[in-house]
């Protein structure tokens, strides 16, 4: 559980570094070369399947483990609980529900359409390119499409938030020096990732 | 008559227990497993037993009240442990352990048995430390140890201030290792009730299923009560609710001598009561008495005017303030021994001095300490007190003198037993707080979890040996004897009895009047006309409570008011030989002072020409008198004296 | 003060439970929070009711055996503290007090707001111990141990084995328990030679007793009487991973 999401959470900073292309590059091309890269190279193609591999791993362990939680307490209580928490790690289930949803629909919005078609393609010095760039900025005129984009950053940087310092307690790293360390970067990774992705559609609204 | 066989060893004092060890009869390793034990508690002395046995290879069923055996009340002591390592070298040695342990007693324990705790006191400590307890260490990784009252040498090991708690852990974790083994079968909350008796000897328990209230048969070869003691007899006390002092009192019933009961110790420094609807007292570290000063106001009116909440403590000069054991003993002041700080303090509250809202409180004051020290090492050495103290009375101690009162806190009497442990029961043994023998007339600090895990780990589990070798053609027997059948019906009946009378009062409402006659008159300070009064008033407590208790509920059910009202049962007729005997020890010893025994100064006066006995009384039925033997006590290795404090 | 109290009320553990309401008036601020049961207890007695049913026992908040869920909370609104201390100025006149029993698959409802928390015994049996028997033990100085390390094991063998950690958390899991003995053995030199079966056994009897798993969400330190850290848990996970990779 712990392992796949620190691979799902170096996999995150990638898949910003390769999106926020988008809106620091002038020329819509170095982005769309990045995205051809990234859909054929051979290496990319093995990653792509330990990827699913991991969502997969991630999801089913979640599944098992949030069942068993729920049987360890068949009778709920009466009153909800008013203990001092973590605020987010009570909500980790719900949040990755909505965060799965997103997940499926962009998979749909722009995943498989480079994989079955359906995406417009550019053809730069003899070789064919899908445009995602511009795809993107298609969709991010949209206001509806970037609030969508912006509310589903937002619950996963609450999943974020409790599962990045989480997974370093479940893997038994936890020390009086580190652990304050890794708190900070929790929270930092959580608003770069969450300020980076959410940058995209707002620079493009507002282009 | 009847005699008492005390079976002290021959041999001069430090050569006895290992005389014993080497010719005691033993029972091999064949034997041992057709051999069955019953441990009645499992608190130091009850889980330490348990462990041991079953790790030598002796069956052993073992039953607690509480949901779990790791609850016994063991788990409530603070302080510490004593033993006599020496390893802060500071000339500390078994003889001195022992030597203070007798004195601390005032002269009316057996020397034997408190010379055999001193010397297997080192092997508790190697023993507790290879099990894990945490003890507090030196930075350079060796064993700390804290000074206590009573010695001159620093021999107390502890563990925070929850070092019963620990001991108690490594006790029951040893005996979790056994449940698993299979060697110990655990019962928790079921209720000894009763001794099954075959042919003069203990030979099983009638119990009573706490959640089922089924009442059941546990047949044994031998029985073990490690029940701890019966302050709760008071109603207000440090004991925690449950303890009881029925299977000790159902065994006396049954045979077994009843040692010194009238010696209870009451504790100096406890949260005063509050209200009537109090139900317990809490404890506060005597350590506190270090530093904080005891005092009372000088004018009857400025104490009135405080429990009127007319004035604050703060508002009364130095000059206004009586420090009371300052002033009656200028040597030792607040430091005092235990019974001596109390009774003082009763006495400036009953003259009207007391403080708090009943007025039967007195200060502990650390305005001085604070000036002297700073408020931050007061904070570092009691800081855990502090906060302790604030939750339960909502003051702050750094602001305002503390509020303190004694309370009952140990019984220094309890069941008779011979060197063995052997109560006079052939295959009864007695150990830790339920037995009477090693504290005297009153213990020591940090002696207690000394002398249960000495009975349980080093004692108890080599003398039931030299009465199980004689066992070891006995078969297994089932539960099905006529005995059983009798004891049964005696205690169903009890239990029937109990729930059908019907009347109008609860069981704690008759508790607390048991306990309010307790204290007033069988308390600190006794004396004749009072303690027959006492013993009138517990009669005709005892009479209105078969016709006008109210028991709910039914007998096939958790019913906590029921367990109760049988506690209850018991507890009135205990009060009544406890006021015996305080009303026939005419003299003044550690915990029991008679004030018609008083020197000059108003201190305790022993008597050790009449009265150097343990008094050991006999159940001869209910309409007749217990008859009182006497265990005459030998000193040879000491001499005795006064005590004496000024 | 005058409180109205929502209490569950349940007979035996194959009944079913329900709330009943009771109010009481003239009850001291300076009273426990049990204290004030027990006036309710008597109340009810005397009106012929059968009285509430709770498990308590020492009433200084060591035992371990007083617990119950108030007002959202394991042991109440207070903090470091078991039900037995709570006292009654924590709350409010006029208040609504709601009681229920700890809530979990592990811990099943005896009566009213008594649970059977025996599962935790099951445990420690499992070997929650350094296996040595009576008799066997070299001189107590001739084991230093670091004092950082016994204070550390300190520390985590404060538990008093209440439940509460089990209560407030969300899965009803048993890991800061579990924990604590784990690390309290752990951190002693003694208690390494078994360490690498013990966090085994331990781990595997726990989930075998049906609670639920660790989700780092820290109610359990929060709720705990004696303080003991979420550390703990960490130092579990990384006794358990050592022993199953090294």
């Amino acid at each position: 559980m712990s392992l796949a999401g620190l691979f799902l959470i170096t996999f995150l900073l990638v898949h910003l570094g390769l999106n926020l292309l988008v809106i620091t590059n002038n020329d819509p091309m170095v982005f769309n070369k990045a995205a051809h890269f990234m859909s054929t190279n051979k290496l990319i193609k093995v990653f792509e399947i330990i990827l699913f591999g991991g969502f997969l791993l991630h999801i089913i362990y979640a599944l098992i483990l949030q069942a068993q939680n729920w049987l360890a307490r068949p009778k709920r209580y009466h009153k909800t609980n008013k203990s001092e928490t973590s605020p987010f790690s009570k909500w980790m289930i719900h949040t990755a529900v909505i965060v799965l949803t997103f997940i499926v629909m962009h998979l749909f919005d722009f995943y498989f359409k480079s994989k079955f078609g359906g995406a417009p393609e550019i053809l730069v010095g003899g070789e064919h390119y899908h445009d995602f760039a511009s795809m993107v900025v298609t969709k991010f005129r949209l206001p509806e499409f970037v609030i969508l984009y912006l509310a589903a950053f937002i619950f996963l940087g609450f999943h974020l938030i409790h599962g990045f310092q989480s997974a370093f307690k479940t893997l038994g790293l936890n020390n009086k020096t580190y652990t304050p360390v890794i708190q900070a970067l929790s929270i930092i990774y959580t608003i770069f990732v969450v300020g980076g992705f959410s940058a995209i559609p707002l620079v493009i609204y507002f282009q | 008559m009847t005699k008492l066989e005390s079976k002290i060893p021959d041999g001069p004092l430090e050569k006895k227990w290992s005389n014993y060890k080497a010719t005691q009869k033993l029972v091999n390793p064949a034997n041992k497993r057709k051999l069955d034990v019953i441990m009645v508690g499992t608190g130091l002395a009850g889980a330490a037993a348990a462990a041991s046995l079953a790790e030598m290879g002796f069956k052993v069923k073992s039953f607690c009240y509480q949901d779990s055996p790791r609850r016994a009340h063991s788990i409530a002591a603070q302080g510490g442990i004593n033993a006599a390592k020496n390893y802060p070298n500071d000339g500390d040695s078994i003889y001195r352990l022992f030597f203070d342990t007798i004195k601390g007693g005032d002269y009316r324990s057996r020397e034997a048995n408190v010379y055999r705790l001193a010397e297997v006191s080192n092997n508790i400590i190697d023993h507790c430390v290879a099990q894990g307890i945490p003890f507090a260490r030196e930075y350079g990784g060796t064993l700390a140890n804290r000074s206590f009252g009573g010695a001159l040498v620093s021999r107390t090991f502890y563990a925070k201030g929850q070092t019963g708690q620990q001991l108690l852990l490594g006790a029951c974790q040893a005996q979790s290792r056994q449940i698993k083994q299979g060697n110990i079968e655990m019962y928790p909350r079921m209720e000894m009730l009763n001794l099954v008796m075959i042919d003069g000897r203990a030979r099983g328990i009638i119990a009573r299923d706490v959640i089922t209230g089924k009442i059941e048969r546990y047949s044994a070869h031998a029985v073990v009560l490690a029940t701890g003691g019966y302050g709760n007899v008071y109603f207000l006390s440090t004991m925690a609710m449950g303890a009881n002092v029925t299977a000790a009192w159902q065994s006396y019933k049954k045979g077994a001598a009843f040692g010194n009961p009238g010696f209870v110790q009451i504790h100096p420094t406890c949260i005063p009561v509050h209200g009537d609807y109090q139900s317990k007292l809490t404890l506060m570290s005597e350590s506190l008495r270090n530093d904080g000063r005891i005092w009372v106001p000088k004018n009857k009116e400025d104490a009135e005017k405080i429990r009127k909440g007319e004035i604050r403590p703060g508002d009364l000069s130095e000059e206004e303030r009586d420090y009371y054991l300052e002033r009656r003993y200028p040597a030792f002041g607040n430091l005092v021994p235990r019974d001596v700080a109390s009774r003082a303090a009763k006495e400036r509250c009953d003259a009207g001095y007391g403080v708090g809202n009943t007025g039967l409180a007195v200060y502990l004051d650390f305005e001085d300490s604070i000036k002297r020290l700073g408020k931050d090492a007061i904070e570092a050495k009691y800081g855990n007190l502090f906060q302790m103290y604030e939750k339960i009375t909502d003051d702050n101690p750094y602001e305002t003198p503390m509020m303190i009162y004694p309370a009952i806190h140990y019984a220094m009497g309890g069941l008779w037993v011979d060197y063995e442990l052997q109560t006079t029961i052939p295959g009864l043994f007695a150990a830790g707080e339920a037995n009477f023998s090693d504290h005297g007339a009153n213990r020591l600090g940090a002696s207690a979890l000394m002398q249960g895990l000495a009975d349980g780990y080093f004692v108890l589990p080599y003398t039931i040996q030299n009465y199980l070798a004689d066992e070891i053609n006995t078969p297994r027997f089932a539960t099905d004897a006529e005995e059983f059948d009798a004891a049964e019906k005696e205690t169903s009946e009890k239990l029937h009895q109990l729930l059908n009378i019907n009347g109008s009062k609860t069981v704690d409402s008759f508790h607390k009047q048991l306990g309010r006659i307790m204290w007033e008159h069988v308390g600190m300070a006794r004396n004749q006309d009072g303690l027959k009064k006492a013993i009138e008033l517990i009669r005709v407590l005892r009479e209105e409570f078969y016709k006008d208790l109210r028991v709910p509920g039914n007998l096939n059910d958790l019913n906590p008011e029921l367990q109760k009202a049988f506690r209850l049962a018991d507890f009135l007729e205990l009060g009544e030989l406890m006021a015996m005997d305080a009303l026939n020890r005419e003299e003044s010893c550690g915990g029991h002072f008679r004030e018609e025994y008083q020197t000059n100064e108003g201190e305790a006066l022993r008597n050790d020409i009449d009265f150097a006995y343990v008094s050991t009384w006999f159940y001869k039925g209910d309409e007749k008198a217990p008859e009182m033997v006497k265990e005459i006590l030998n000193f040879e290795a000491i001499e005795l004296k006064q005590r004496n404090y000024k | 003060m005058k409180l109205i109290l929502k209490i569950w009320r349940q007979n035996s553990a194959s009944e079913r439970g329900r709330f009943v309401d009771y109010s009481l008036s003239d009850i001291s601020p300076e009273s426990s929070f049990l204290e004030m049961l027990d006036i309710l207890n008597e109340k009810l007695i005397m009106e012929g009711e059968e009285p509430v049913v709770f498990d308590h026992d020492c009433r200084e908040g060591i035992c371990g055996t007083c617990g119950m869920y108030i007002n959202g909370r394991p042991h109440g609104p207070d903090e470091l503290i078991t039900a037995c201390q709570l006292h009654m100025r924590k709350f409010s006149d006029g208040d609504t007090i709601v009681i229920e029993p700890w809530r979990a698959r592990a811990f099943p409802v005896i009566k009213d707001l008594t649970v059977d928390r025996s599962a935790l015994d099951r445990i420690i049996e499992d070997g929650g111990y350094i296996s040595v028997n009576t008799g066997n033990a070299p001189d107590a100085n001739s084991i230093p141990v670091n004092k950082e390390h016994a204070d550390l094991a300190m520390d985590a063998a404060v538990c008093i084995g209440c439940g509460a950690c089990v209560a407030a958390c969300k899965n009803a899991s048993a890991m800061l328990f579990v924990s604590a003995k784990v690390s309290h053995l752990a951190l002693l030199p003694q208690g390494r030679i078994e360490a690498r079966e013990r966090v085994h056994k331990l781990v595997a009897r726990m989930d075998a007793l049906g609670f639920g798993n660790c989700t780092n969400t820290g109610a359990c330190e929060a709720e705990c009487p004696k303080g003991i850290k979420l550390t703990n848990i960490a130092r579990l996970n990384r006794e358990y991973y050592r022993s199953r990779i090294f």
